[in-house]
C-alpha cells in the first residue's frame, strides 16, 4: 500500500524496537530498525504506560535516528500513540519523524470522522429485555405480514387471476420432484433399514421378529417417510428457495417486478408453494414404498423371514387410516418449508453474506416447523384416536 | 409504437414533490423537498454518496413511504393513492435499475416480454416482435434468447433500458446510469436517453452524481445536500456551477477544484 520505503531492507533487517526517554517534561519515542508488515509489530502498550507516568509527560516527541526502513506498519504504530496520547489530552509533536511518515499521519489524521456507525447502545439489561421484546414483536409481524400477503396471493391464484410462468413453475415441479428421487430414495431406504434393525433386537427377544414388518410398515407410511422426506427437502428446496430470492432481491429484480406491476408475491412465491405442495405427497408415498423395502431387505435378508411371509404382514398391518395421515403430513410439512425458505429470501438483507444467512435460517426455520408440526399431529392423532 | 396508456387517461403533465421527508425509523435522511419535474425534462437529481438519491427515487416510485409531505403526478396525489390507482400510474412509469435489474431466469426478449404480457393484449409474435425492436433500439439486435448472465454489464444496463422502454412510458425513472460503466458506454447511455427523450418526449428522473452526465443530460437538477440534509439548489446544471449561492453546490459541480475567476 505505501511506497515510502527509505532505502532497502538491509540483509538481516533488525526488528522495529521502540524506545522510549525522557527530556524534561517531554517524552521521547524512539524509532528503530526495520518496520515491515512481514514481521514484528511492537504495541502501544509500553508508551501508554509512560503517558500515564508518573509524572505525566507534558508532551511527546519522536526521534526516528536509528530508523532503517518503513512502511504502514511504522504509521499504525503511530496512530496507536496518537490516539493514546489524545485520550489524555498530551500533545505530539512530528517533527522528529521522517518526512513521508509525517505526511502519511497527517493524511490519516485528516480524514473526517464521519458517518461512524452508531454501535447499538448497551443499556441497563431491562432495557435490553426491552429492546430484545420489540426485536420480537417486530419478527412476529414480519411474519404475519409475509402470512397474508401469501394467503392474497393464493387467492389470486385460486381464481385464476395470479400471474406467474407457467414454465416457472414446471421447472420449479421438477427440481423439487424428480430431481429429488435419487436422495429421497437412499435416506428412505436406509431409515426402513435402520428402524428394521432397531425393532429386530427387540422383538427377537419374544420370537416375534415377523413384527418387524408391522413396525417397519406402520412407521414409515404414517409418520417417517413425511418426516424424512420434508427434511432433505427442507435442505434441498428450502434453501434453494430462500438464496433464489434473497439473490433477487441484492440484484434488485424483485424492485423490477414491483415497479413493473407485478406482484413478487405471485410471481415467485407461489409457484414455488405449489411446487413443494404438489410434489410432497408424491415423494411422501415414494418414501414409504423405499422405507418398506429397506425393512423387507433386513426383514428377508437377516431376519430369515419369507419373502411372502413379509410382504403379507405388512399388507395386514398398513391401511388407509396410516396412508393418508401419512401423505397430508407431508403435504403440510412441504407447505411450511415452502414457506419458510420464501419468507426467508424475501426477507433478506443486501449483500452475498445475507443471502448464506437466509438460506441457513431457512434450512434451520424449516426443520423446526416440520417437527413441531409433527408434535401437534401426533398430539391430534392420539386425542382423536385417529 | 404502440398506445399503452388509457384513453381516459390524460397524460402525466407534471411530477410534483411538496415537503417531502424521507426517513428510516427515526433517522432523518433528507426533510423539506420540494421540486416541479416538467413533461418532456430529464430531471437529475445529483448529490454525494449517501446522500439519498436513490431513497427519494424510490419514493417517487412509491416503493418507500414518505414520513411527512406528498408526491403528484398530473396533480393527483401518488401517496394518498390506493394500491390500484398506484398500479395504473406504474404501467405509465418505466424504471432502469443500477446493475439492469434483468430477471436472470429469462432472456432479453422474455424480460421485455412481460410487461407487454401484463398490460397488452398483443399475441405472442407481437410481442416477440416489438421485443426486438425495443432491444434493436438500444444496439442489442439478435441478442434476444441470450440470458442476462451471458452479456457483459454495459449491454444487461442497455437491455434493461430496452425493458424499462417496453410500454413507451411517459416516465422513465434512471438509477445510475454510469455506475460500473466505461466512459464510453456510460456516454452512449447518455445519447440514447437524450435521444429517446427527443423523439418520444418521454420524461426522465435520472440519479448520478457522475458530473459529465450531468452536464450532458440535465436539463434540471436538483442537488441533496448530505451536511443540511436537504435540497440545497436547483435548476440547470451549469447555471448552478456558476451562479448558485452555495459553495457546495458549486464545489460539487466543479469536482471541489477551486473556482477561478
Amino acid at each position: 500500500m505505501v511506497s515510502g520505503r527509505s532505502g532497502k531492507p538491509a540483509q538481516s533487517p533488525d526488528l522495529a524496537k521502540v524506545s522510549l526517554q525522557r527530556d524534561g517534561d517531554q517524552l521521547v519515542v524512539g524509532l528503530a530498525g526495520t518496520w515491515q508488515i512481514s514481521a514484528h509489530l511492537p504495541g502501544t502498550t509500553a508508551v501508554e504506560a509512560a503517558l500515564d507516568g508518573p509524572p505525566a509527560p507534558a508532551g511527546i516527541e519522536f526521534d526516528s535516528v536509528g530508523i532503517e526502513g518503513w512502511d504502514s506498519t511504522v504509521v499504525t504504530f503511530l496512530m496507536g500513540v496518537e490516539d493514546a496520547a489524545d485520550k489524555r489530552s498530551i500533545p505530539v509533536d512530528h517533527a522528529g519523524l521522517p518526512d513521508g511518515v509525517r505526511r502519511l499521519v497527517e493524511l490519516a489524521r485528516a480524514v473526517p470522522e464521519r458517518g461512524t456507525r452508531t454501535e447499538e447502545p448497551k443499556g441497563s439489561p431491562l432495557a435490553r429485555i426491552g429492546r430484545q421484546g420489540l426485536k420480537v414483536y417486530d419478527g412476529a409481524v414480519g411474519e404475519l405480514e409475509f402470512l397474508g400477503e401469501a394467503a392474497r396471493a393464493f387467492n389470486a391464484f385460486l381464481r385464476g387471476k395470479a400471474r406467474y410462468r407457467k414454465s416457472d413453475l414446471r421447472l420449479l415441479i421438477q427440481q423439487a420432484g424428480a430431481d429429488a428421487l435419487g436422495i429421497a430414495s437412499l435416506v428412505s431406504l436406509l431409515f426402513g433399514l435402520i428402524l428394521a434393525f432397531v425393532g429386530a433386537v427387540q422383538l427377537q427377544q419374544f420370537g416375534a421378529a415377523i413384527y418387524v414388518a408391522d413396525l417397519v410398515g406402520v412407521g414409515m407410511v404414517r409418520d417417517m417417510a413425511a418426516f424424512m422426506t420434508a427434511i432433505i427437502v427442507a435442505g434441498r428446496s428450502g434453501a434453494a428457495y430462500a438464496a433464489q430470492i434473497g439473490t433477487m432481491r441484492v440484484t434488485e429484480e424483485i424492485d423490477a417486478l414491483r415497479t413493473t406491476g407485478i406482484s413478487p408475491m405471485e410471481f415467485l412465491v407461489v409457484p414455488r408453494v405449489m411446487a413443494l405442495v404438489l410434489m410432497m405427497p408424491l415423494l411422501t408415498v415414494y418414501a414409504d414404498l423405499m422405507g418398506i423395502l429397506g425393512g423387507y431387505l433386513v426383514g428377508v435378508g437377516i431376519l430369515d423371514l419369507t419373502p411372502r411371509a413379509y410382504i403379507q404382514q405388512t399388507m395386514n398391518a398398513v391401511n388407509m387410516t396410516h396412508f393418508f395421515p401419512g401423505v397430508i403430513k407431508g403435504t403440510i410439512y412441504g407447505l411450511l418449508v415452502a414457506l419458510a425458505g420464501c419468507k426467508q429470501g424475501m426477507a433478506a438483507g443486501n449483500s452475498a453474506s445475507a443471502v448464506g444467512d437466509a438460506a441457513t435460517r431457512a434450512v434451520v426455520n424449516g426443520v423446526v416447523a416440520i417437527i413441531v408440526a409433527c408434535g401437534v399431529a401426533q398430539v391430534i392423532s392420539y386425542v382423536f384416536g385417529i | 409504437m404502440i398506445d399503452t396508456t388509457d384513453a381516459s387517461a390524460p397524460p402525466i403533465d407534471q411530477i410534483s414533490v411538496r415537503n417531502l421527508t424521507m426517513a428510516y425509523g427515526d433517522f432523518v435522511v433528507m426533510r423539506d423537498l420540494n421540486f416541479d419535474v416538467s413533461p418532456g425534462e430529464v430531471f437529475v437529481i445529483m448529490g454525494g454518496s449517501g446522500c439519498g438519491k436513490s431513497t427519494l427515487m424510490r419514493h417517487l416510485l412509491g416503493m418507500i413511504e414518505p414520513a411527512t409531505g406528498e408526491i403528484f403526478y398530473g396533480g393527483e396525489s401518488f401517496t394518498a393513492a390506493s394500491r390500484a390507482i398506484r398500479a395504473s400510474y406504474l404501467r405509465r412509469f418505466g424504471v432502469l435499475f443500477q446493475g439492469g435489474a434483468l430477471w436472470s431466469s429469462m432472456t432479453l426478449a422474455e424480460n421485455i416480454a412481460l410487461p407487454l404480457e401484463e398490460y397488452t393484449g398483443l399475441g405472442v409474435a407481437e410481442i416477440r416482435d416489438v421485443a426486438s425492436l425495443k432491444l434493436a433500439l438500444v444496439g442489442l439486435r439478435g441478442f434476444e434468447d441470450y440470458y442476462p448472465s451471458e452479456i457483459s454489464g454495459g449491454m444487461r444496463k442497455r437491455a434493461g433500458l430496452a425493458r424499462a422502454m417496453a410500454l413507451d412510458p411517459e416516465i422513465l425513472f434512471v438509477d445510475e446510469p454510469s455506475a460500473g460503466l466505461d466512459p464510453i458506454s456510460s456516454r452512449l447511455l447518455d445519447d440514447l436517453i437524450l435521444e429517446l427523450r427527443e423523439s418520444l418526449g418521454t420524461t426522465f428522473v435520472v440519479v448520478t452524481h457522475e458530473l459529465a452526465s450531468i452536464f450532458a443530460i440535465a436539463s434540471k437538477a436538483i442537488f441533496l445536500d448530505t451536511v443540511t440534509r436537504t435540497a440545497t439548489a436547483i435548476g440547470p446544471p451549469a447555471e448552478l456551477r456558476d451562479h448558485s449561492q452555495d459553495p457546495a453546490v458549486r464545489s460539487f459541480l466543479r469536482r471541489g477544484e477551486e473556482e477561478h475567476e
